[in-house]
C-alpha cells in the first residue's frame, strides 16, 4: 500500500515540521503563563542554588590562593641556643633557595610580642628569667605556593638540631584547602541530587501535560501518527521549560551576586585585598543553559516514554 | 482489498467476539456490516484498523499480512485508512480547519497542498464555509461530517464507518451515507457497520450480517482471492 504525499524536499518539510512544533510547544505554554512561571521557577530555584554554591566556593579558592604566599613559618629555637648561634643559622637560611627572607626575634622582642598580644603584661612581670626561646620567622619564597612545597620546607627546618619546633602559622590554609575540597564535593552530590529534582519536576509536568492532551493523543494515533510525531511537542515542551528555567536560574544568580558584591568587596578591602566577586562568565551562563535544556529533555523523554504507550484508541 | 482468512478474536475476558470470520472485500467495493448490539461490528473493524490484533487467523489489507506489522509501523497501515466514529473524536481546543488537515500535518504534507486538500475535504461535505468555526458551535450532524472530511482528506484507499449516523435524525443519515456513497464511486473501498437496515436498503449496497461473532450472511458478490503477498 503506498499512499505518500508528494514531497519535493524531504528535509526542508522534517526541518519545517520542527519548527512548527516547537514554536507551538511554546504558544501552549504562554497561554498559560502562571503554570508554565511555577514550574520554570522551580526548576530556576533547583538550577540557582548549586550554581550560587559554586560561584561562592570558586571566589574562595581564588581569594585564598594570594593568602598562601603570606605563609610563615615560626622556627623556635631550644631554648640554650645563643644568639650568635641563631643569627649564623639566620645567616645559612637566608642563602636557601626556597626562603625568601627570615626575621630574627630574641628573647626580648618576643616577651614584648608576647605581652602585647596575650595581655599578660602584668603576670609576666613577675617572672624572674625570660621563658621565651629565640625564635626565626621565615618567610618562603612566592613561588613556593603550593602548600605540599611549604610544608616540605616545615619539615626540613625542623630536622635541624638547633631548631626545638618549626611551625606552620597558617596551618588554617592547609584547612581551608580540605575544607574546600570537601565543599566541591558537596556541591557534586547536591548538584546531582537537585538535577534529578529537575528531572521529576519536569517529568511530572509533562505526564499531566500527556493526561490533558490524551484526547489528542487518542486521535493523533487513529489517523496514523507515528510516535516520533505524537512525542516531539512534549520533548519540546520539556526543552522550553529547560530553557525558561535556565535563563530564570541565571537571573536568579545574578541578582545574589550583586546583592553580595559590595559587603563582599568592603570585606575585601578590609584585608587589603581589592578582591571582586567573578560572577557568571559566558562560559558558565552556556554551560548553565545548555544544561537546564538538556534536563528538561531528558525529563520529558522519560515522562513520554512511560506515558505514551498507555495511551491507545480503543 | 480486506482479506479476513479464518479470524477469531477473544478478548481478554474470556469472551469470543468474533470466531472463525472468512471475507473478501474487493476494491472499491461499498459494503455495510450490520448485526446485532454486540454482534461484534466494531471488533471487526477495530482489526482492520489494528486497534486490536486477531487472537486467530490472518487479515490482509491490499495484500499485506498485517500479523506482520510490527507495532511500530501501525501508523503507516493507518494512514492508508480513513476511520469514522459513532463519536467523530473531534478536538475542540482548535478551529475545523485544524481538525480536518491533521492527516495531512503527520504526513508532512506542504503547507499549499494542506490548505487545497482541506478545503477540497470540506466543500465534499459541503461545510467550506465553516472552516473557521470551532467544532463545538457546530450541529451533532455538521461535527459528523467535519469527521468524515477529516477520514477522506488524504484520499485513503479504505474508508472505515462504525455507526457514522448513530445519533443523526433520517435525513441527515442518508446524506452522509449518501456522501459514502460518492467516495466509494471515485474507488475508495467502503466499509460501514450500522443497524439501520432501511436505510442500507435504501442504499443498494451489499452487507455482512453477523450474530454472536459469526457471519450469519454473507451479500458480497463473490472474488476471486486477491493476489496474496508475503
Ligand atoms: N475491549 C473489550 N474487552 C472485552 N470485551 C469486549 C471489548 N470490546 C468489545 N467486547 C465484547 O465483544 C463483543 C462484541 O463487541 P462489539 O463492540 O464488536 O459489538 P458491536 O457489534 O459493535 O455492538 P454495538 O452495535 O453495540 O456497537 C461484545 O460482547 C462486547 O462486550
Ligand atoms: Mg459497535
Amino acid at each position: 500500500m503506498r499512499n505518500s504525499p508528494p514531497r519535493k524536499n524531504r528535509f526542508s518539510a522534517y526541518l519545517g515540521n520542527h519548527l512548527r512544533v516547537s514554536f507551538a510547544s511554546l504558544g501552549r505554554l504562554y497561554v498559560q503563563p502562571v503554570a508554565t512561571l511555577m514550574t520554570a521557577a522551580v526548576i530556576a530555584i533547583a538550577l540557582a542554588l548549586p550554581m550560587g554554591l559554586y560561584i561562592a566556593l570558586d571566589n574562595v579558592g581564588q581569594l585564598s590562593s594570594g593568602w598562601d604566599g603570606s605563609t610563615q613559618i615560626s622556627l623556635f629555637l631550644h631554648t640554650e641556643v645563643k644568639t650568635r648561634e641563631a643569627q649564623k643559622l639566620m645567616q645559612r637560611l637566608q642563602k636557601h633557595k626556597a626562603i625568601k627572607k627570615v626575621e630574627f626575634i630574641d628573647k626580648d622582642k618576643g616577651l614584648e610580642q608576647f605581652k602585647e598580644i596575650s595581655g599578660f603584661g602584668d603576670a609576666l612581670k613577675h617572672l624572674d628569667s625570660n621563658p621565651l626561646p629565640i625564635v626565626l620567622v621565615v618567610h618562603p619564597k612566592m613561588t613556593t605556593n603550593q602548600p605540599d612545597r611549604t610544608s616540605q620546607l616545615v619539615k626540613e627546618l625542623g630536622k635541624n638540631k638547633l631548631v626545638e619546633l618549626a611551625q606552620l602559622d597558617v596551618q588554617w590554609v592547609k584547612r581551608l584547602y580540605t575544607f574546600l575540597d570537601i565543599a566541591n564535593r558537596s556541591i557534586w552530590v547536591i548538584s546531582s541530587m537537585l538535577a534529578i529534582a529537575v528531572l521529576l519536576i519536569v517529568g511530572n509536568t509533562i505526564r499531566l501535560d500527556i493526561q490533558n492532551r490524551c484526547e489528542e493523543i487518542e486521535v493523533s494515533k487513529l489517523i496514523g501518527a507515528s510516535d516520533a510525531f505524537i512525542r516531539r511537542p512534549f520533548l519540546y515542551t520539556g526543552i522550553w521549560y529547560g530553557l525558561i528555567g535556565g535563563v530564570l536560574a541565571w537571573i536568579i544568580t545574578q541578582i545574589s551576586l550583586l546583592l553580595m558584591e559590595d559587603p563582599i568587596h568592603r570585606l575585601a578591602l578590609l584585608y587589603h585585598s581589592d578582591f571582586r566577586l567573578s560572577g557568571l562568565g559566558a562560559g558558565l551562563t552556556l554551560l548553565l543553559i545548555l544544561f537546564s535544556c538538556s534536563l528538561g529533555l531528558v525529563g520529558s523523554w522519560i515522562a513520554v516514554r512511560r506515558h505514551l504507550k498507555e495511551i491507545e484508541p480503543s | 482489498m480486506i482479506h479476513f482468512d479464518n479470524i477469531s478474536k477473544r478478548y481478554p475476558g474470556g469472551h469470543d467476539a468474533l470466531s472463525r470470520i472468512n471475507l473478501r472485500l474487493a476494491k472499491g467495493q461499498m459494503a455495510f456490516l450490520t448485526g446485532h448490539s454486540g454482534a461484534g461490528k466494531s471488533t471487526l473493524l477495530k482489526l482492520i484498523a489494528m486497534i486490536e490484533r486477531p487472537t486467530r487467523g490472518q487479515i490482509f489489507l491490499d495484500g499485506v499480512n498485517l500479523n506482520n506489522i510490527s507495532n511500530r509501523k501501525i501508523p503507516y497501515i493507518r494512514r492508508n485508512i480513513g476511520i469514522i466514529f459513532q463519536n467523530h473524536h473531534l478536538l475542540y481546543d482548535r478551529p475545523v480547519f485544524d481538525n480536518v488537515a491533521m492527516p495531512l500535518i503527520i504526513q508532512g504534507y506542504r503547507r499549499q497542498e494542506i490548505h487545497k486538500r482541506v478545503r477540497a475535504a470540506l466543500n465534499q461535505v459541503g461545510l467550506l464555509n465553516k472552516e473557521k468555526s470551532d467544532p463545538i458551535t457546530l450541529s451533532g450532524g455538521e461535527q459528523q461530517r467535519i469527521g468524515i472530511a477529516r477520514a477522506i482528506v488524504h484520499k485513503p484507499l479504505l474508508l472505515l464507518a462504525d455507526e457514522p449516523t448513530g445519533n443523526l435524525d433520517p435525513e441527515l443519515s442518508r446524506e452522509i451515507m449518501q456522501l459514502f456513497a460518492r467516495f466509494n464511486q471515485v474507488g475508495t473501498t467502503v466499509l460501514i457497520a450500522s443497524h439501520d437496515l432501511d436505510l442500507i436498503k435504501q442504499m443498494g449496497a451489499p452487507a455482512i450480517s453477523l450474530h454472536n461473532g459469526q457471519v450469519e450472511h454473507n451479500g458480497l458478490p463473490y472474488t476471486a482471492g486477491t493476489p496474496v503477498s508475503r
